[in-house]
């Protein structure tokens, strides 16, 4: 019965959804760490990126971390839909008059909803950079792309530029000599784009409030269902996850506008 | 004296109430039995008094009803004091009304006002069948509690007194507030997720906070949150409307103690 019981019942359940969702809320604090480096600008800042994304997507400890983590969010998702379903078949005839509000919040009676904004955020986001990433075009170019210099009796110089296929990414060579690929410029080019960069920043924006009402129950939530629930710490903990679901998903939002308004344009 | 003013006033007021009787509309669920599809029917009803409980009201419509020759609306109850948990009642979306920390049979009709329209239905879910109208089966409980809400003692006549075992006081207490459960449903009609674990969490903890159910602990958990699934309640997703809700005000602390117990006995 026991090994079953960690499996099947009910509580293993929240376990599984809450040991998921709260490695997920690590993760995140990860990604952002490494996001915020866009912010940076300046000569360096498209090498230090770039080398950031090298090692992220090289570094053999950091690729078992990415795989733990696609693990958590597919489990998480069906471990979520399973719960959502099951608790509908557990009411089928619903109340003619029925008022949640006054006994719960917004947030925690809409975790099926916000985590679906958040998955389909989250397939969004991986084909915009993930995809390119692992499934573009790249190509290794001469940076300069200068075919020739010819200098004119005026002592003009001429620079003629190789006429290079723009459609493909770019593979090059940082200051420091790794080889990388340009993920700096897709994703500055992106949220830059005249006609898209603000519309993508606006449905980044929407899905970091998902994320942030999600936290909002979900942080405290996680912990509850791990059994950690005592008087003494309880308000820390409670404090904590406001706290992270305000900041985290904030400095998020903030990046991408950044980038359309303030970041020298490429 | 501000406090004198305000108990003036409000002695005023609902010696105001008494003497106006209230008009309601009542939406109740009619329900012939448990295969009938059932459905709302409005019943006006007049010369309501602010003192009466809410339940009082309801038999002063029955009265009516029989007097017409009509069916009676049948509802549960039995104490009406709210200690047996037999009332139940969802009441304007809520279970056991719109007050808190009380019974149905404690609600009274000053919660509400002259003209209101107050919706009356049964507590919902998949694990508490209508049988018949206001009437929901709740023996569902009584299966999870028969699953493990117990302690084994031999009671042949040589039983040690429960008070020569030293008990830290917190512990007792907090085992008493889990006890103090009186099984009566209104968690399972509150929740968005019509979830058991408010009560079953404090059926386990009642018993495993004591060194007298320490003993069983494992055993318990195990099989009452197995009865609960196959009872067929959902899954709680800590929104905390039970506890909210909940006439003895049970903490959610419970569910926690539950959740470790259980992952606990369950690695073992
Ligand atoms: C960045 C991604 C995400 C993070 C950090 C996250 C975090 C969390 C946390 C901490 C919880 C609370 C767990 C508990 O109450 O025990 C939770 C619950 C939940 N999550 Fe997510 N989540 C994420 C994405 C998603 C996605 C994509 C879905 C899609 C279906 C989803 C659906 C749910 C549902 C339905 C619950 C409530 C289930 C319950 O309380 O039992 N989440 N999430
Ligand atoms: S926990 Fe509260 S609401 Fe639930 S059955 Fe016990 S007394 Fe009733
Ligand atoms: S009738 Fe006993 S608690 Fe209400």
């Amino acid at each position: 019965m026991a090994k079953s019981a960690l499996l099947k019942s009910s509580l293993a359940k929240k376990y599984w959804m809450a040991f998921t969702g709260l490695f997920l809320c690590l993760f995140l604090v990860g990604h952002l760490a490494g996001n915020l480096q866009l912010l940076a600008s300046g000569e360096g800042a498209r090498d230090q990126f770039n080398e950031y994304a090298l090692f992220m997507t090289s570094n053999p400890a950091v690729r078992i971390l990415s795989i733990v983590t696609f693990a958590s969010i597919l489990f998480h998702v069906i471990d979520g839909i399973i719960i959502t379903i099951n608790n509908r078949k557990a009411r089928p005839k619903g109340y003619v008059s029925f008022k949640p509000s006054t006994n719960s919040k917004w947030s925690s009676r809409n975790m099926g909803v916000l985590g679906t904004i958040i998955l389909a955020f989250i397939v969004i986001h991986l084909i915009n950079f993930w995809g390119e990433m692992k499934f573009g075009e790249w190509e290794t170019r001469d940076e300069s792309n200068i075919e020739a210099v010819h200098v004119m009796e005026n002592g003009v110089a001429v620079v003629e530029m190789e006429e290079q296929d723009q459609t493909s990414n770019l593979i090059y060579t940082t200051e420091s000599g790794a080889e990388v690929k340009d993920l700096y410029t897709i994703t500055i080019k992106t949220f830059q784009d005249p006609e898209w960069g603000l519309i993508w920043a606006i449905i980044y924006l929407i899905a970091m409030i998902a994320i942030g009402f999600h936290l909002y129950h979900g942080f405290g939530s996680g912990f509850q269902s791990l059994g950690i629930n005592h008087p003494k710490y309880n308000t820390f903990v409670r404090r904590v996850g406001v706290g992270f679901a305000i900041i985290v998903p904030l400095l998020f939002a903030i990046i991408p506008f950044y980038i359309y308004f303030v970041l020298d344009k490429i | 004296m501000r406090q004198f003013e305000l108990t003036h006033h409000q002695i005023f007021k609902s010696s105001n109430l008494q003497i106006k009787d209230m008009n309601l509309t009542l939406k109740i669920w009619r329900q012939k039995d448990a295969a009938s599809k059932g459905g709302i029917q409005t019943y006006p009803l007049g010369g309501i008094e602010a003192d009466m409980s809410f339940l009082e009201m309801l038999d002063v419509l029955n009265q009516e009803l029989i007097d017409k020759g009509e069916e009676p609306v049948v509802f549960d109850h039995d104490c009406r004091e709210g200690i047996c948990g037999t009332c139940s009642l969802q009441i304007n979306g809520e279970p056991h009304g719109p007050d808190r920390g009380i019974t149905t049979c404690q609600l009274h009709m000053r919660a509400f006002k002259d003209g209101d329209t107050i919706t009356i239905e049964p507590f919902r879910a998949k694990a508490f069948p209508v049988i018949k109208d206001l009437v929901v089966d709740r023996t569902s409980f009584e299966r999870i509690q028969q699953a493990g809400g117990y302690i084994s003692v031999n009671t042949s006549g040589n039983t040690q007194d429960a008070n020569s075992i030293p008990i830290p006081k917190d512990q007792a207490d907090a085992a008493f507030y889990a006890a103090t459960c009186i099984g009566c449903g209104a968690c399972v009609a509150a929740c968005k997720n019509a979830s058991a674990m408010l009560f079953t969490s404090a059926k386990v903890s009642q018993m495993a906070l004591l060194p007298q159910g320490e003993v069983e602990a494992d055993r318990r958990v195990l099989a009452m949150v197995e009865q609960m699934d196959k009872e067929g309640f959902g899954n709680c997703t800590n929104t905390g409307a039970c506890e909210i809700e909940c006439p003895k005000g049970i903490s959610l602390e419970n569910i926690a103690r539950m959740n470790r117990e259980y992952m606990r006995a369950s690695v073992k």
